[in-house]
């Protein structure tokens, strides 16, 4: 095992931790904790030391801490990352920063307000609008695992908000849908089973949609399970131009479509 | 305050609250839904769950097989009846959600792939690569948006039931954000809170998993159902108690103890099969044979010496290497990255240190096999119920359906409940959640002396430590009557825990020890449960009674609080055609 003997007696590490608590003040502040240092610790266990042994009042999010439930994510020395997932190793002797991941608005703490994200998941209709209903009675939809290939990495999405906290253009526009929300709603649109692409396309081609990305990739840079939204966003962008090209060059295109009824 | 309705209360926002809210939809999309979660829905522990879904699909397979599988593993401690219902509307609630979107892997045909887990004797796990709860939980997270039936509270935490006339009729709830306590009422309350693992030290329970919904119920007065039952899955990591999936068994897998033996086969669980055999892996066989006997062999193996020893104490070794990168690439990408991430090994090239770790809680709140609890208006369903489908040792891949099966039925259940109802006694409703506001700035928000002040945090691990040492996977009447000392020990000094947090704003604080409650609860039930039951059953093993006592335990026990110990009671188990027989693993 990496992780025997290798707790270093009396080493510790310097913890630089944002608080923010609107009870008992408007304005934010940085507190400094000092920790033991283990090798196999990760920053989440660190806060969860403080919590326990040290200052009560320090508040966060965490659930499984094995980097699937998305509720962990902070600013780890200015890089968005999950706490589950950043080992003390990785930045010791050097103290460590933890703040709220960026362009969110702060409850206390280290804990943000996602609710834009949930709206826009909604607004996105980022769930399956069958192409064709289909009875319990006559089974799963048949997908080929290359079907499957075609989507599964934008289903990987754990709703961890690092790409917002990336992102430039959500930092510079917060309406912007953002990474995930544009990402999830494109694992829809390339399900075989879903037809509903005309449905989400009002959404993701809106002035708050595809077009604000700027196509920087730190979204896919940052993200922990290798969803690339930026290139769901980039699919799209395609996309939408070949609709575009195809309503001036081939108006009749997509009207077209019941050809064998002629 | 003023009271906020529905007609129906969902409690937990996992895989059984959001398939439950859902079935409410579809049943009556005019019927308004809340959930009450204290944590975003997608955070919850269903999350975690890896390796995949049982459901009879593939014509190899039969209900009888799956029926059979579920009573033999659960050691005939399994209602009958309700296994039944359970089998034959698996296989529609697992399509129900392939519909939905679930991204399942597949057959090159297209139909949905299944692989074998412990205890099967045909493989009927559906999955989706080693994901499966993730991709479950999110699509019934984002397909229960489109219902504008349903009204979310998320990071709402439950503290209480409302209970009027001896009918539940709502929570109140713990607004995380605000701090403020909102009396919410609905006709009826489903509980889908999920377990308690987290009494325990090494589990692979997320730290929400405390048993919320079942304390709930216990403190009302509702019996919690075959507590003793703990399964033990037999492959965390060490320290962290991080799940490796059965599905890295059921995809070939092997164990081995110091000697690099593979030491299941002295423990009545069959031959081994070389890992290049087309034989292997079998089912019902050796590593494939049920949870709680592959724990209890580690356990055996560990006191003649033949584990490793570690950090985090003694472990074995989980080899996958035999598979092949591409293999593990493809069936438990899952695993690989968790080994990277927290043991630093790569499972392509390096053995995987596992040890029994805390994983599900066969007991929970009494159902029948509609989620009704004995109190009219309260449903239950999910890891805190106990419909009795798992017995004394649930069959690995049966709890994600259980959440879908058991969703649905209760949401169903309480629809038509509801129908019959009329108004709310308002003030009645509000009176109560008055008290509870009252009760909890009392008890935590009134400045202490500093005299006699505990801390949540030793408390909590005394009380982890002691339902190890005391109510592990072997107990006996005195490490039970120990652990049961020490847990009464532990409720008084958790009456002296003072807050350094007197702020509203996201008190985590304040539900840390309301969690802590909670859990002193059920792990009380739980321990005065095992006590009382002298025999060996499944997960519940005496070493002072080692043997199956049907004639006086063939039956389900019931424990109800009360001001002192926990007051045991009995029922019988439903018997239909499966007479209580002998568990064989490893035979042909």
């Amino acid at each position: 095992m990496a992780a025997s003997n290798t707790t270093t007696s009396n080493a510790v590490v310097t913890m630089d931790v944002f608080r923010y608590e609107p009870d008992a003040s408007e304005l934010p502040r940085m507190q400094r904790y000092t920790v033991p240092f283990r090798e196999d610790w990760v920053v989440l266990d660190a806060l969860n030391h403080i919590k326990d042994e040290i200052d009560g009042t320090l508040s966060f999010r965490w659930s499984c801490r094995m980097g699937v439930c998305g509720s962990c994510g902070m600013m780890v020395n200015g890089e968005p990352r999950l706490t589950c997932n950043s080992f003390l190793r990785d930045y010791y002797p050097n103290p460590i920063r933890v703040e709220p991941l960026s362009y969110f608005p702060v409850i206390r703490d280290l804990i943000i307000n996602l609710d834009h994200f949930l709206d826009k998941l909604e607004e996105v209709k980022a769930w399956l609008i069958p192409a064709e209903d289909r009875e319990l009675s006559e089974g799963e939809y048949r997908q080929s695992p290359a079907q499957l290939a075609q989507y599964k990495q934008f289903s990987m999405c754990i709703n961890c908000m690092l790409c917002y906290a990336a992102c430039p253009a959500y930092g510079h526009h917060s309406e912007f849908i953002g990474p995930a929300a544009l990402a999830l709603a494109q694992r829809y649109n390339m399900d075989s089973r879903d037809g509903a692409s005309d449905e989400r396309a009002d959404v993701i081609f809106s002035e708050e949609g595809i077009w604000d990305c700027t196509f920087v990739g730190e979204c896919a840079r940052v993200c922990p399970k290798n969803v690339d939204p930026a290139s769901a966003i980039q699919q799209a962008k395609v996309e939408a131009t070949k609709d575009f090209f195809k309503s001036v060059l081939v108006p009749w295109g997509k009207r077209q479509q019941p050809a064998e009824s002629r | 305050m003023e009271l906020l309705t529905h007609d129906i209360l969902i409690v937990g926002g996992g895989g059984a609250g959001l398939r439950a809210a859902i079935a409410i939809g579809e049943e009556n999309p005019k019927l308004s839904v809340g959930v009450v979660s204290k944590v975003y829905p997608m955070r919850s522990h269903t999350v975690s769950a890896e390796g995949g879904a049982a459901a009879v699909i593939k014509p190899n397979d039969s209900i009888e097989n799956h029926i059979y599988d579920t009573i033999s593993g659960a050691d005939w401690l399994a209602d009958q009846d309700v296994v039944e219902t359970f089998v034959n509307q698996a296989p529609e609630e697992m399509i129900q959600l392939e519909h939905w979107g679930c991204p399942w892997s597949r057959e090159p045909d297209g139909s949905v792939a299944v692989r074998p887990f412990g205890g099967m004797k045909i493989e009927r796990t559906w999955f989706a690569a080693d994901k499966t709860g993730f991709h479950m939980l999110h699509a019934l997270f984002q397909t229960a948006l489109k219902y504008d039936n349903i009204t979310r509270y998320d990071e709402c935490f439950a503290t209480k039931l409302l209970v009027h006339d001896g009918r539940c009729l709502g929570v109140t709830a713990l607004e995380l954000q605000t701090g403020q306590l909102l009396p919410i009422a609905g006709k009826a309350v489903i509980l889908c809170t999920g377990g308690g693992g987290r009494i325990f030290p090494f589990t692979t329970n997320a730290a929400i998993k405390n048993g919320d919904g079942m304390a709930l119920a216990y403190r009302a007065g509702v019996a919690l159902k075959d507590m003793e039952f703990v399964q033990y899955h037999p492959t965390g990591l060490p320290g962290t108690g991080i799940l490796i999936t059965e599905a890295s068994r059921g995809e070939g897998g092997i164990l081995l103890n110091k000697d690099g033996r593979r030491y299941l086969q002295d423990y009545d669980l069959g031959e081994p099969f070389d890992v290049t055999s087309p034989e292997h892996p079998r089912k019902r066989t050796m590593e494939l044979g049920p949870r709680d006997r592959l724990s209890q062999a580690f356990e055996l193996e560990r006191q003649k010496g033949l584990t490793l020893k570690g950090e985090y104490g003694d472990y074995v070794h989980l080899d996958v290497t035999h598979m092949g990168q591409k293999k593990i690439n493809k069936k438990i990408p899952f695993v690989r990255e968790l080994c990277r991430n927290y043991v630093g090994i790569d499972p392509v090239h390096e053995f995987i240190p596992v040890r029994p770790v805390i994983h599900y809680m066969m007991g929970g709140v009494h159902t029948n096999v509609d989620g009704e609890t004995p109190m009219p208006g309260l449903y239950a369903a999910g890891e805190c119920a106990c419909g009795s489908l798992n017995g004394a040792n649930r069959l690995g891949s049966n709890s994600l359906t259980e959440l879908l099966v058991f969703g649905a039925r209760a949401a169903r259940a309480a629809v038509k409940y509801t129908e019959s109802l009329g108004d709310f006694p308002q003030s009645e409703l509000l009176a109560q959640a008055q008290d509870e506001q009252a009760r909890i700035r009392e008890r935590y928000f009134k400045p202490g002396d500093g005299k006699g002040k505990e801390s949540i945090a030793a408390i909590r691990t005394a009380m982890n430590d002691t339902m190890e040492d005391g109510a592990g996977i072997y107990r006996t009447d005195e490490s039970l009557r120990k652990t049961s000392e020490i847990l009464r020990e532990l409720k008084e000094r958790a009456k002296n825990v003072e807050l350094a947090d007197h702020s509203l704003s996201f008190n985590t604080e304040l539900t840390a020890a309301l969690e802590l409650e909670y859990m002193l609860d059920i792990a009380e039930s739980l321990a005065h449960s095992a006590l009382a039951r002298t025999e060996s059953r499944g997960s519940h093993q005496r070493t002072d009674h080692p043997q199956r006592d049907d004639d006086n335990f063939l039956k389900h026990s019931l424990a109800y609080q009360t001001d002192g110990d926990p007051r045991i009671e009995y029922l019988d188990v439903v018997i239909t055609k499966w007479p209580p027989g002998e568990r064989v693993y490893g035979s042909k």
